[in-house]
């Protein structure tokens, strides 16, 4: 008797457990975005994604300043999207190689050390990124970028201490691990008769690669490519300490910018309570973003099979 | 055309594409070669750059009074970290492995597909959100601090404990269960006894992940932990210190004394989570290999 | 009274603490720490302090401003270092957190760049039942760096800084400027202004100068911690817009005196109320609030100095309540703002922070003596 109402009880723990997730994920939308509400109110929901001010009050109780997104909506686009065009060629290339070209000896180390990549805090891809990586090795990239296409407004000098295209690199390095690993799966998923059917008539391995492996893999790769969008998106620490903080939308990618999630960080201390609200409304944007992005990117991916989940996470 | 010329053009095109793949293979190495530069750059430069201040002063003291001098450390930050991972743990990997064990034993319950679905959704809110959360729900009314810090890092760990979970349990294999049914077991002394047991080894993996990715956390602390100048042992309503938190001020203040710091604590903050991962994943690959 | 409700919750928390595992094995480790800061070896204090006595120990936690943090935490390293029975805890959490944290009665004294405004006052006598003082402990100054290799003690009028940092002003051979410096020779580059992107004290000081001086910048910008900049490159902290300054030919950005000394930035002078051009120094940032009237409640700003006074300037405060210490507290903190404001001079100066002056440290330590004395 005692264990079949043992059974009862580990039905209903197991799915209270489940539930918690759905009803934490509820709750984290209902707090903030109560929390937000008068933000929003006041400022209305357009003028705050659009708007290009923010000029913050100081008011214990009341929304008394300016509170508009548009500058920090426009340096997370810009920042990700530099992300997201360098890092995409680099992983799938890395993927492509995994999957197809490497023998074991290599696949085996390679994997872990791209793991190790993406166990590495984002604090010390910040510190690194500051310190060593953005003064050393990207300064000058920059510089001869700016020289060479200074006349496009994207490459207009002169080259600020901290930037969008700084912040952009060390991102991409970042979701590399990430968007790799989506990519190596959907590529090993790839039937290998398709493969010998292909080398059978004569392909090379490339043509292999080219003709099989990536169209099959098309929808897996754009799934990747949102999911590290949105990792990009949502990457607060290594921004906040590249990025500078910008107050206008500039078009030159070589000039301080913000993000919604640097914006955070940065200004979160020094903030009277009506403007804590307002970067409560900031983070309550940035997450819907990056859900909605989120939830397209699985979807996608999902269609493709179930793939382990280990990589996404 | 001549046989002779056909077969000529056909060798040349047959050299070209010989030559194409050979061009595009090399790519793909140079691809992979990419990656690991930056691996290679962030801990070479992190342990050259880490080690002068890194010693024992470092690992054992606070923060000395004189911020501008050499010297003090940031034990305040390790035993904060530590303290903050060790409650997320508490918190995350129990109910993490439950709920893992929720989708693999009760597929057909209705709400299974969407609590997988959204908990691999959980794995992309960014964690500075996490923090907002937290600081809307807790910290407004209870102040900073261990505990809501804590809460904050289970709320990163969580998603990350059930993916993994879920997919070790799958992996155990359906002839062990049956012998338990045979053996007369019920569902739960099976789960418990037979299933968990079984996929112990990664379920440590996994988890031990997570905590590795809670540690290197800095966004989410600076909104629910705050900053502590000593070590705190308060459970909760004093500000709480962290590893990635003392690194991240230190990195942009003005003294390069600190600057000095924050690299030992990068330095400190990367073993203790590359060593975590490492162990973890070798544990799992003993365990699956 | 209300003091009493924070620990007491502090307390229940604790309660739950043995349950934690962790803080556990780390308690055994860290005991002799958990008190104060770390007792290594500390050059500025007039003795280290050795073990702490067994008796009771008196702890004092404040939070606040980040700008005088560097300074506060030496005196605090040189009291507790001759006062081994106190303990006190600075938390460079930044104004904004520090005055919450003190109106929420979470911390002993609060920090803050600037004084508290009259919403503030009113929610703090309101959760304390007793009066908010309000004492200054250092001044700074904002010094005015840029980058024209050529160009040496350059010198810039309120109307001009108003122009350059509305983005009016645009070149640096502009009449304007031209005007003020007629023995320099001004290239005809672009002017690249850089100004802090996060909130601080350091903008609010800037602003509301300049806010004060010119109706212009009053119309279009206005004052506060964060404004909204019409032109220029934004830079996190100190650091940020030095490293925009520095980096770029033709820059101007504001930043901290200390921070300026410090890193030997090149700085312009700037003529203040009586029209003398002065160089941010020490010296001419302690002359600044020389003739300027300060209300009782030493809440003030340094607007229209004048004589040697350097214009840009203004102080920081600690925040302290007349009421509702622990006796042991109260007499702690004040023996540590009378040692402070009476012995923390050279400390200050060390670095780069200049001390108040005789008269308003007068009224500072009047301030101070209030602490706890409606009981």
């Amino acid at each position: 008797m005692t264990a079949i109402r043992g059974d009862t009880a580990f039905r209903w723990i197991a799915t209270a457990s489940g539930l918690a997730v759905l009803a934490m994920l509820a709750l984290m939308i209902g707090s903030t975005t109560l929390d937000a509400l008068p933000v929003f109110a006041s400022q209305g929901v357009w003028q705050f994604l659009t708007g290009t001010t923010w000029d913050p009050g100081i008011s214990r109780t009341e929304i008394t300043g300016t509170y508009q997104a548009g500058v920090f909506l426009y340096g997370t686009l810009l920042t990700s999207a530099i992300a997201v065009v360098l890092a995409v060629p680099v992983s799938v290339g890395i993927a492509l190689f995994l999957s197809e070209v490497a023998g074991p000896r290599v696949r085996g180390p390679l994997i872990a050390l791209i793991d190790l990549l993406a166990a590495i805090p984002s604090v010390i891809y910040g510190l690194w990124g500051l310190h060593f990586f953005a003064p050393t090795v990207l300064k000058p990239i920059a510089q001869a970028l700016s020289g060479a296409l200074g006349a496009v407004p994207t490459f207009a000098g002169p080259v600020i201490a901290f930037n969008v295209f700084y912040a952009g690199i060390v991102l991409a390095i970042m979701i590399v691990p990430i968007i790799s690993a989506i990519a190596r799966e959907v590529f090993v998923a790839v039937p290998d008769a398709q493969r010998d059917a292909a080398y059978a008539v004569g392909a090379t391995r490339w043509e292999v690669m080219r003709s099989v492996v990536l169209p099959r893999s098309r929808p897996g790769i754009i799934g990747a490519t949102m999911l590290g969008f949105g990792r990009a998106l949502g990457e607060t620490i290594a921004v906040a300490l590249l990025i500078g903080g910008g107050t206008v939308i500039g078009a030159s990618i070589f000039k301080p910018g913000e993000t919604v999630a640097a914006k955070i960080v940065n200004t979160f201390q020094e903030s009277a309570p009506e403007a804590v609200r307002a970067l409560i409304a900031l983070g309550v944007t940035l997450f819907a973003i990056t859900i909605a992005i989120n939830i397209a990117a699985r979807v996608i991916v999902r269609r493709m099979g179930d793939l382990s989940g280990e990589a996404v996470a | 055309m001549t046989a002779a010329a056909s077969l000529r053009v056909r060798s040349s095109r047959a050299r070209g594409r010989a030559r194409l793949n050979r061009l595009m293979t090399g790519l793909l190495v140079i691809a992979a070669l990419l990656a690991i530069m930056p691996l290679v750059l962030i801990i070479g430069v992190t342990v050259i750059r880490g080690l002068p201040a890194m010693n024992l002063a470092f690992l054992t003291e606070t923060f000395n009074f004189s911020r501008r001098e050499v010297g003090g450390g940031y034990l305040h930050g390790l035993v904060g970290s530590l303290y903050m991972g060790g409650l997320a743990a508490l918190i995350a990997i129990p109910l993490g492995i439950t709920t893992a064990v929720f989708l693999t034993e009760f597929p057909r319950s209705p709400s299974t597909g969407p609590v997988r679905f959204f908990s691999d959704v959980m794995t992309g809110v960014p964690s500075v959100f996490v923090g907002l959360f937290v600081y809307t729900l807790l910290v407004r009314h209870i102040g900073f601090g261990t505990f809501v810090g804590g809460l904050s890092l289970a709320i990163i760990m969580l998603p990350i404990v059930v993916r993994s979970s879920e997919e070790i349990l799958r992996l155990v294999p359906g002839d062990l269960r049956r012998a338990s049914y045979a053996l007369g077991a019920r569902h739960w002394q099976t789960v418990l006894w037979v299933v968990i047991p079984a996929a112990a080894p990664g379920l440590v993996t996994g988890s031990m992940l997570a905590v590795a990715r809670a540690l290197g956390e800095t966004a989410p602390l600076v909104l629910t932990a705050l900053a502590a100048q000593t070590v705190v042992l308060d459970f909760q309503g004093e500000g709480q210190s962290a590893l990635p938190l003392l690194i991240f001020r230190e990195a942009r203040g003005a003294f390069s004394a600190g600057q000095q710091r924050a690299w030992a604590g990068a330095l400190e903050l990367m073993l203790l989570v590359l060593v975590l991962s490492i162990v973890a994943r070798f544990i799992g690959r003993r365990i699956r290999g | 009274m209300t003091d009493t409700r924070m620990p007491l919750r502090g307390r229940a928390w604790r309660a739950a603490l043995p349950l934690l595992i962790v803080g556990a094995f780390t308690l055994s480790a860290c005991q002799s720490t958990t008190t104060g800061p770390s007792t290594s070896s500390n050059p500025s204090s007039p003795s280290n302090p050795s073990s702490p006595g067994n008796g009771a120990k008196t702890s004092l936690l404040g939070a606040g401003a980040t700008f005088p943090d560097p300074v506060y935490q030496e005196w605090i390293g040189a009291f507790v270092g001759a006062n081994p029975n106190v303990s006190i805890t600075y938390e460079p959490i930044g104004s904004g957190g520090g005055v919450e944290q003190f109106i929420g009665q979470s911390t002993d004294f609060g920090g803050s760049d600037a004084f508290m405004t009259d919403e503030e006052v009113a929610a703090a006598k309101k959760a304390r039942d007793c009066d908010v003082l309000h004492i200054p402990t250092v001044f700074g100054a904002v010094a005015i760096a840029y980058n024209l290799p050529a160009v040496d003690g350059l010198v810039l009028d309120s109307a001009t800084i108003a122009g350059i940092f509305m983005g009016k002003i645009t070149k640096w051979n502009d009449d304007a400027i031209a005007a003020q410096n007629p023995a320099a020779t001004l290239p005809g580059t672009d002017i690249i202004v850089a100004h802090r992107s996060d909130g601080s004290g350091t903008t609010s000081i800037f602003t509301t100068y300049l806010d004060h001086e010119s109706s212009d910048w009053h119309d279009a910008v206005g004052k506060g911690k964060e404004v909204e900049w019409p032109t220029g490159v934004g830079g996190q902290g100190n650091d940020g817009v030095a490293a925009a300054v520095a980096q770029n030919e033709g820059g101007i950005g504001y930043v901290e005196l200390s921070y300026a000394i410090e890193n030997g930035l090149a700085v312009a002078s700037v003529n203040n109320a009586d029209g003398t051009s002065v160089e941010p120094t020490l010296a001419s940032t302690a002359a600044a609030a020389d003739g300027i009237q300060i209300p009782d409640d030493l809440r003030f700003n340094i607007l229209d100095v004048g004589g040697q006074g350097y214009p840009i300037a203004g102080a920081t405060w600690v925040l302290a309540y007349t009421c509702g210490y622990e006796q042991p507290k109260a007499d702690a903190l004040k023996a540590f703002l009378h040692w402070s404001l009476e012995n923390g001079d050279s400390i200050a100066q060390e670095l780069h922070y200049a001390p108040i002056g005789d008269a308003l440290q007068k009224q500072a330590l009047a301030n101070v003596d209030r602490i706890n004395a409606d009981g």
